[in-house]
């Protein structure tokens, strides 16, 4: 495959095409779209962390106003399917029946118990009022380690365990490095530490919704409307789990509101639905409300990362060793078990680490289950590695970045094989951190530093640094089968030139606010020479693409582009063909150049794709076995991951009165490889960094005793907004991807990873003069103030 | 989040809004600008027969003077109430939730509510603001300190609206409100409001009030008692603050700890005080 040949629309900082509409409301959410004849569906959640069902009553409900239909789990029992998990990390991992509507028991607040189908959704919300359930409340599990314990109550009685896996890499096994046993012995320093990773809540903008119209008769077809992430793998599933035929099922994923990874999941409410429309036979629609989501809808994080660095007395890293406790909540979803596993290859983040070894034990609770959350995995093994770095910077005594440059890996190292089994195939770590610390004033910063703590300044400085590497591009489908993941990582797209010479783009990567519409129109425009504003992309809908493994993992560009451009090329190649005949030439005598082929030598004739096109519709005139069409189809499974990195720094006061923060600066500069367009990996770099200082500060979903959700409703779940954020100051250096054609690395992911560990290093890089060496996420005033306290006092 | 069934109506006149609140009794309900109501009954955590909407009672908007008395209708949303120059109301109200709630939010819905985390019931109270309440039977004027009964709960009776709230000019008094809240449009963890009068370089008189220390907004008499004819000086400022958390009793909720709470109370006091006199 050829390289991008010449670029006049990669790399400019086009307005997105789809704003205008977005902008001004003229959306297509699923919850805008009404189908004739439309029923409208209400969930009863389960008010319990763990009860036995003993009886459901619907009798009520189904005789209320307006009702249509109200049933319950049992009513079902035989035909809603199963919700898949699609990661079954280990061989002896435990599985636990997910069933859409519980039967007999429940295991979380919120899980779903019974139904009502109305003819308007007021009616259903009462009558649920009116359906009566009798639970026998059963002991909760809500702490990971005391689930772990002998005697444990469990969530899964049949499984005998709340143990869901344990899933190990060890360097010396894998032959990618060391034994971290063997390094114990001798380091002069051994660093310990704990850090919990609290739980989050994915806050999408658009709340889910789902409207199933269902199969009208034999024969008939299935359409599924759904706010998802995962439109083609929501079809697979639909039909592997219901014994519904595939290609009756057209699932169509129009304009979604975000996901953050929340919507990568196929949900029980999608089951609902389908189930809910099969019984009544008519349309069923269910949008789920704000509290719903978040009680419902997976949440992200909650591991206990232990954390060991072996190291030499000056600064240099000899070993790592990580122990994980997953909180996997009370059923798997999708990927639950495997995101941990996203991390594993990361914890030595941009670093020669001789030696690793990594455990992760995945742990049943009566709670929302986890899974992926914007970095998934990475964001983790990012804030660990980060965090301990600056330990032990300290340790050793020296500037926490002198620390990380005698680990990382020089830029004429690369590619480069890590003690994790990876390679990173490019990256300059010095220009980015160079480059940043400029941006910062880091010197100055560190000199006012010095003078508050001489004064005994109330409020105390701190700088914060985090030197991060990622991996995108999701993935080479021959790893996710070494890791068990039950598909692959291919992705999809096809491209077709119409009689006019305008482009239609079909793509199997279905963008939830990401703007593939605008970013695949400039890679088309430069592979054909058209205009911008010539391409149309289509996606999100399985009858118009049919092939595709969607939007997840920063994979749409890194994955899903490079299928566009050898889509592209393709039909470039085969236009050249056409445009020869008709110039009257052989193929290797033509070049492509300025949106036109021509003969080489004799520049004066050319013939544009849109010539080539007409003369495709025309088929008057051409070449002897050339079929008439000027389409093309192409998948792309990547061989290796891309590995964006960057540089990410901070400067935050801390009130040592009050306990709060303020970030006064944060600057990060940012290697995402080429670019497509500035304006949207700008966009991308601000939204992750807001996500990742939400992380760092703000967000936490809690649990009382009892197992319920206090942080259900953002009343109450701390969402910071653009008050609360820092002006960001987002710059880049471009290091080419060697791992594919376009040089394209990712962004939607890096600012979430990058910017939790420099805030809370920042925070406590203030308070470490005080004898503070973690402050507990989120950081809010209270738990900075007791940090402070505790060693004070 | 969809509300219970409801009857609403909007009268044009005070009048036809109080009898109507008399004909619901305890089914009644009072709509002003709904930030705080609406939640309640999206959430279904109330479900009243009727909904009073006095949106149309253009006469309880708008802020005007009576001698040395401003009076606010109780209409006026938070956004009118900050970009005026009422003392000390001004600066909280511009403090209150964010630039949508502070449109549609008005000043005697925010009382009336009186939740324990809102910051204008810990200003009128720090005013000795005078509540001006109308019922069938005519109208009665409430001592701010005495409106307040306890967690959300107000002398109003289920026929009462608060109609206008009257606060001193206060002329010749400076004064600060600093809170700490979560985020920038959360409630406030705490708050301390400070009003301070200064007479020949000493403090003649002080008004301190606390949001959140407890289930109504509360004087910090020790703070105001040990103020009284002290210099103007950091130190006694400071002296005096130490005793904000006295008599209090704060929540632990999710936000915070009662611990943390009452050592916020001495902090942010000092500071109002502070600012309040320009240190």
């Amino acid at each position: 495959m050829t390289a991008v040949a010449e670029n006049t629309e990669v790399g400019r900082a086009r307005l997105r095409k789809e704003d205008a509409r977005l902008l001004t409301g003229r959306t297509r959410w699923t919850d805008n779209i009404a189908v004739p004849g439309m029923l409208h569906m209400a969930i009863l959640r389960s008010p319990h962390a763990h009860a036995r069902i003993n009886s459901v009553d619907v009798s009520a409900a189904a005789a209320a106003p307006n009702v249509v239909a109200a049933f319950c789990g049992k009513d079902v029992a035989e035909t809603q399917g199963v919700l898949a998990c699609a990661w079954p990390v280990t061989e002896d991992i435990v599985m636990p029946t997910y069933l859409p509507l519980a039967v007999t028991e429940v295991r979380h607040v919120g899980e779903p118990v019974a139904v009502v189908v109305a003819r308007d959704r007021a009616s259903a919300v009462d009558a649920l009022q009116l359906i009566e359930v009798d639970y026998d409340p059963l002991p909760v599990v809500l702490d990971i380690e005391a689930a772990l314990a002998e005697g444990s109550p469990l969530v899964h009685e049949d499984k005998g365990t709340n143990k869901c896996y344990t899933w190990v890499f060890d360097s010396a096994a894998a032959g990618s490095g060391g034994d971290v046993a063997g390094v114990v012995a001798d380091a002069e320093i051994t660093i310990k530490r704990r850090y919990v990773q609290q739980r989050l809540i994915p806050s999408f903008m658009e709340p889910r919704s789902v409207i199933v119209e269902p199969a009208a008769g034999e024969g008939g077809s299935w359409t599924v409307y759904s706010a998802t992430q995962i439109p083609h793998i929501l079809r697979f599933l639909l039909a592997a789990t219901t014994g519904t035929p595939e290609h009756k099922i057209r699932v169509i994923a129009p304009d979604v509101g975000g996901g953050f990874g929340g919507k990568l999941a196929v949900t029980p409410e999608e089951w609902i639905a389908f189930a809910a429309a099969n019984r009544v036979g008519r349309p069923v629609k269910y949008t789920e409300t704000r509290s719903e989501a978040m009680v419902s809808a997976h949440h992200g994080r909650d591991v206990i990362q232990d954390l060991t660095l072996y190291a030499k007395r000056d600064g240099t890293v000899t070993g790592l060793d990580v122990k994980l406790l997953a909180n996997m909540g009370a059923y798997l979803g999708i990927v639950t078990p495997g995101v941990p596993l996203l991390g594993a290859f990361m914890y030595n983040g941009i670093y020669k680490f001789p030696a690793y070894r990594f455990e992760c034990t995945g742990v049943f609770t009566t709670t929302t289950k986890t899974d992926a959350y914007r970095g998934a995995g990475r964001p983790e093994a990012t804030y660990a590695i980060e965090r301990i770095m600056d330990e032990l910077a300290a340790e050793v005594g020296i500037d926490p970045m002198e620390v990380r440059r005698r680990n990382w890996i020089r830029h004429e190292e690369f590619p480069f094989g890590t003690v994790a089994g990876l390679t990173y195939d490019s990256g300059n770590y010095e220009a980015a951190t160079d480059k940043a610390m400029q941006l910062l004033g880091y010197d100055e910063l560190r000199a006012e530093q010095a003078a508050r703590r001489e004064s005994n300044d109330p409020k105390q400085l701190g700088i914060g640094i985090s030197t991060y590497t990622e991996m995108c591009g999701l993935a080479p489908s021959r790893v996710l089968g070494a890791l068990r993941y039950g598909a692959g990582g291919w992705e999809s797209a096809s491209v077709r030139v119409l009689p006019t010479g305008k482009v239609e783009v079909v793509t199997g990567s279905s963008p939830h606010g990401q703007g593939h519409v605008t970013s695949w129109s400039q890679i088309v425009a430069d592979q054909l020479g058209v205009p911008f504003d010539d391409v149309e992309v289509l996606h999100g809908d399985t009858r118009t693409s049919h092939k595709g493994l969607d939007t997840y993992g920063s994979r749409s560009l890194a994955v899903g582009g490079i299928a566009l451009v050898m889509a592209s090329q393709k039909v470039r190649e085969k236009a050249r063909v056409i445009a020869a005949h008709m110039l009257e030439c052989s193929p290797d005598d033509v070049e492509f150049a300025d949106g036109a082929f021509r003969v080489k030598g004799s520049p004066e004739a050319s013939k544009t794709i849109a010539d080539c096109a007409l003369a495709v519709f025309a088929a008057h005139n051409l070449p002897d076995g050339v079929e008439p069409t000027l389409d093309s189809e192409a998948t792309f499974d990547p061989e290796g991951f891309s590995f964006p990195h960057g540089t990410h720094l901070c400067a935050i006061e801390v009130d040592t009165e009050t306990g709060e923060v303020a970030i006064r600066q944060y600057v990060c500069v940012d290697d995402v490889g080429r670019v497509v367009n500035p304006l949207i990996v700008e966009g991308q770099v601000h939204g992750g960094v807001a996500q990742g200082i939400a992380q760092a500060l703000y967000e936490e979903a809690v649990y009382d005793a009892e197992g319920n959700l206090l942080t259900s409703s953002f009343a109450d779940y701390t969402l910071p907004s653009s008050a609360d954020l820092p002006d960001i100051v987002s710059d880049r250096t471009e290091t080419p991807a060697t791992s594919n054609p376009l040089g394209v690395k990712g962004v939607g992911e890096a600012g979430t990873i990058a910017a939790t560990p420099a805030v809370v290093n920042a925070i406590v890089d203030a308070l470490r003069p005080f004898g503070v060496i973690d402050v507990q996420m989120p950081c809010t005033p209270e738990r900075v103030w007791r940090a402070l306290k505790e060693v004070i006092a | 989040m969809i509300p219970a069934a409801f009857d609403y109506i909007r009268p044009s006149t005070v009048e036809d809004a109080v009898n109507a609140l008399a004909d619901a009794g305890e089914e009644g309900k009072v709509l002003a600008g709904g930030q705080s109501l609406l939640p309640v009954l999206r959430l279904r955590l109330a479900a009243p027969a009727l909904l009073v909407d006095l949106g149309g009672l253009s006469q309880l908007r708008g802020i005007r003077e009576d001698g040395d008395m401003l009076v606010i209708g109780a209409m006026t949303t938070h956004a009118e109430l900050a970009a005026s120059s009422v003392p000390l109301l001004a600066q909280v109200a511009a403090t209150v939730g964010d630039r949508q709630v502070r449109h549609r939010g008005t000043l005697g819905g925010s009382l009336s509510h009186a939740d324990p985390a809102g910051d204008l019931p810990t200003a009128a109270v720090a005013l000795d603001a005078q509540m001006v309440l109308a019922g069938p039977h005519g109208r009665r004027t409430v001592a701010a300190s005495d409106f307040f009964v306890d967690l959300f709960t107000t002398a109003l009776a289920p026929d009462e609206l608060l109609i206008e709230v009257r606060v001193p000019k206060l002329q010749g008094w400076q004064t600060h409100y600093t809170k700490v809240g979560r985020t920038a449009q959360a409630w406030a963890t705490v708050a301390v409001a400070a009003a301070v009068r200064r007479e020949n370089g000493s403090i003649a008189q002080a008004r301190v009030a606390l949001t959140n220390m407890g289930p109504t907004p509360v004087r910090a008499s020790a703070v105001e008692q040990a103020l009284a004819g002290v210099a103007v000086d950091g130190d006694a400022i400071a002296a005096a603050a130490a005793h904000a958390a006295e008599g209090t009793a704060p929540a632990s909720d999710t936000t915070a700890s009662a611990e943390y709470r009452s050592h916020l109370a001495k902090v942010l006091t000092r500071r109002a005080l502070l600012a309040a006199v320009g240190r």
